[in-house]
Parts: structure tokens; sequence; C-alpha cells
């Protein structure tokens, strides 16, 4: 039994809250430059540029790329050889969120109550999603999220019959609908199968993949690549004022289902996608 | 090419931008989101004043990131339109002249903008280290309680932005992606 203090979990996870908010990750910034040569619109390129100069500031200058720096989702693998001492786990998270959050000049986005909306000051609850996996270590991954973004993602109860072209089409008509809302170039993130909330975790789980990294399938790595090619065939382009670059990758996860079920959720997430991971 | 934009909005000026231009902003605008414009409509209905004048004025859609010692402002990129979209003709009838979001708005709105001759410009979405720049002072008019959705009165300088609706309700993501079909043809 490896014992793992929750003062070094909040330590972490404070620290990921800011550097998921202020560094645009690699595989993301190598798209962007991928696409400006791809790109045909004259705007969609200037808009492209703008967008990895942005990336450089917030890098430079330690500030948030986006000024919405997200209600904070926490996955938390926890090896089944850790003993967590010293405190309350899920109280560990939150004050990791708060002070990374305070400290790091993030903004404060989350409301206590969906309906009363007051402002908990702090962005704390985090959604903290928790895994129990073989081994004495956990793996930290923040992953702050939009929601612009978020607000656009969508989720539906396929038939069996709809098949792969089912999918497709609600993974386009969704992109379709977001439009120019959800800060395009996009990333998306597609759950298929499992059960209603779980086909919404794959989504989710999607878009922590780097974009460069297909998925083992090869049946599903190609449906990714294919997604989007589509996608940057509809036209919204940069920012919605048309163009090639729509979307940046096309993340899939996928689990087994019911006889009479084909669940698919996509989780629309924006350029500015954050996530960063430790292993303590 | 770029037009070059002051404040106030004077209808001249507002007629002189149409869909698809590029603008640089300079001048004061003030910010505002969900919780401030659900506010203010409800001082309109209660025939009360504003907490500014917003005759000829613009606001901007933006909750920005803390300001860190000595700078005016954090990141401070535009929220999505839409969300304003049942307050904002309220706002259009009593002279505000311009908004800046990003994403599309409702029909309403944009009936609203043709009777009242305003403009919707887009920010770059997501481009928020780099529109912190363009902002040289900020400054608290109402609201406090509200945190990042306070009202402040920014001063911009030369604010990239995109003309999305013009005063005629031409709309820019219509024409530049049907512009960019075309084009591959
Ligand atoms: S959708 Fe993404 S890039 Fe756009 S404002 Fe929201 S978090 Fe920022």
């Amino acid at each position: 039994m490896r014992e793992i203090h929750v003062n070094q979990i909040t330590e972490t996870i404070k620290q990921l809250c800011m550097d998921a908010n202020y560094y645009l990750s690699e595989d993301i910034k190598n798209r962007f430059n991928e696409y400006k040569e791809k790109e045909t619109s004259k705007l969609g390129k200037e808009i492209l540029d703008i967008l990895i100069e942005n990336s450089k500031i917030a890098e430079n200058e330690k500030m948030p790329m986006c000024q919405d720096t997200g209600m904070a989702v926490v996955f938390l693998e926890i090896g089944q050889d850790v003993h967590i001492t010293g405190g309350n786990l899920e109280d560990a998270i939150n004050e990791g969120v708060r002070q990374g959050y305070t400290e790091g000049y993030l903004r404060k986005s989350v409301v206590r109550d969906p309906l009363d909306r007051i402002n908990t000051k702090d962005n704390t609850p985090a959604i903290i999603h928790y895994q129990i996996v073989p081994g004495d270590k956990i793996k930290i991954t923040v992953a702050p999220k939009g929601f612009g973004s978020e607000n656009m993602s969508k989720l539906k109860m396929l038939k069996p019959a709809d098949g792969v072209e089912g999918v497709k089409r609600f993974v386009l008509e969704t992109v379709k609908e977001a439009g120019p809302n959800p800060c395009p170039p996009i990333i998306v993130g597609v759950g298929i199968g499992g059960t209603f909330e779980k086909s919404a975790y794959l989504a989710k789980k999607a878009l922590l993949r780097k974009i460069d990294k297909r998925n083992e399938n090869p049946f599903y790595a190609k449906l990714e690549e294919e997604l989007l090619d589509e996608i940057n065939k509809l036209g919204i382009g940069p920012q919605g004022f048309g163009g090639l670059t729509t979307c940046l990758g096309v993340n899939i996860e996928v689990f087994a289902t019911h006889i009479a079920g084909l669940p698919v959720a996509v989780n629309i997430n924006c350029h500015a996608t954050r996530h960063k991971e430790a292993i303590i | 090419m770029q037009k070059r934009i002051t404040t106030p909005l004077t209808i001249e000026k507002v007629e002189e931008l149409k869909a698809g231009d590029s603008v640089l902003l300079t001048g004061y605008i003030y910010t505002a989101r969900d919780a401030a414009h659900k506010r203010l409509v409800e001082l309109l209905e209660k025939g009360e004043d504003l907490p500014f004048d917003i005759e000829n004025q613009i606001i901007y859609y933006v909750g920005p990131t803390p300001a860190k010692e000595g700078m005016p402002i954090g990141s401070a990129g535009p929220t999505t339109s839409y969300r304003m979209d049942p307050y904002t003709p309220k706002l259009l009838d009593k002279g505000l002249k311009g908004m800046i979001g990003k994403g599309k708005r409702s029909d309403e709105v944009v009936e609203s903008m043709k009777k009242n001759k305003a403009i919707y410009f887009a920010a770059i979405g997501g481009a928020a280290a780099l529109t912190a720049k363009c902002v040289k002072s900020s400054e608290l008019i109402a609201y406090e309680d509200l945190g990042a959705e306070a009202i402040r009165r920014l001063y911009v300088e030369d604010l990239p932005l995109i003309v999305v609706i013009d005063s005629n309700g031409n709309n820019y993501y219509s024409i530049g992606q049907e512009e960019y079909k075309n084009s591959l043809k």
C-alpha cells in the first residue's frame, strides 16, 4: 500500500488548472499551422494567425488563452494499491481548483445552483470522474471546459438500424447547427455506445486524447478521419466566416451497448481545448 | 481593407459599415453579459434610468478574467451572443447602436437592428489574451456583486472586429460561407 497525502493532490490540481489555461498543447498548435497552409479563405487564414498569436501571448505572459476558463473537469485514475491520507479526497480536489483559479487569475464561472444562479466565487465545485485502476499511482487530468462549446453539444439515442450512417449524420447535424457559436475551429469528441450517461462520459473522455492520435481500432480510426473530412466540407470555417478549417480533429470513444440501443453523444470543444495531466 | 471606427457610434458611422468589413475600434465601450442584461431590462420595465447613457454606445458581451496587478483587465474575448437575444431589442429601442460578441442572433434581434439602425460585430472568439492587449483602461460602472459579469467601461484601442450583421440586416456568416463554397466550384 502506497500512501499519498491529500495535500499533494491539492497542490497538483492547483498547478494543472493554471497550466491548462495558459499553455495550449502542441498537437493543437501543430494543427493550427497545418491548416493555415491549407486554408483558402483569406479571412480564415488571418483568424488562424490571430489564434496562433493569441496562444503565444498567453504562454509568454502566463495569461489565460481564453476568458472562459471553464468549469474544472477532473479525471482521477486511482491505483488500487494507493491509500489516500490526511483528509477527504473530494475536498482536496476542490481545494486545488479553488487555489488554482484564485492564484492563477482565472475566471470564476460556477453558480451553486442551476436555477438560483449564485456564483460560488471560487469556481468550485469541480466535476469529478473517478476510476479505480491497477497500480500504486494516481493519474490526474484537469480539463477546464468552456461553455460556448459545451452548450452546442448533443446526445441522441439512435436506433441500431441507423448504423454508422446515422452516427455520421448526427455528428454533422450537431456541428452544422452549432455554426459559429463554439468559436470554430472546433474539436469534436464522440461517444458511441454504453448507456445514456456512459455515451456522454465517453464523448468527454474522447476530448482528452491528443488530436494527432487516432482510435486504436482501425474501423473507428477511419471513421474519425472521415468525419473530420466531412465536417471540413461544411464550409463553416474559422469563426464561421467561411473556409476549410471548421474542425481540427475528431476523437471517438466506444463501449459495448444494449441490443436495443445506439446512444451517441457529441461533445463540442473549441480550439481552446485544454487538458493537462500529472502522475503522482 | 480595415476601417478605423471610433465611439460613440453615430448613425453616419453605422451607415458606412457593411457586413464583412474588418474594423479597428477605438474609444469607450461597455461590458455586459447575461446577468447584467437581465438587470438592465428590469430597470427599463420599471421605467427607471440605466446606470449609463446607452445612446449611440456599444456593448461588448464579455466576462473577463481577473486583472493582474498593474493591468486594466485580464483575458477578454467575446461570449456567445444568442443568450442576450431576449433582452437586446429593448436596449436597441433605447438607443444602443452596436454589439460585440460571437455567433448567431435571433430574427427578432436582426429586425430590431434594421429598425434602429445598429451593428453587430464579432470579436475573435477565444483570442482573449490578444484582445486584452487592446484594452487600455477599465472602470466599474455597476453591479460589482456580479464579479466577472459586472458592467465596466473600457477604453479600447484598435480592437480588431468583423462586421457580422449590418444595419440593413446583411449577415456575413451566411455571405462568407456562401462565398467560400462558390470559390470551390
Ligand atoms: S467556446 Fe472556447 S474559445 Fe470560445 S469563448 Fe468559450 S472557451 Fe473560449
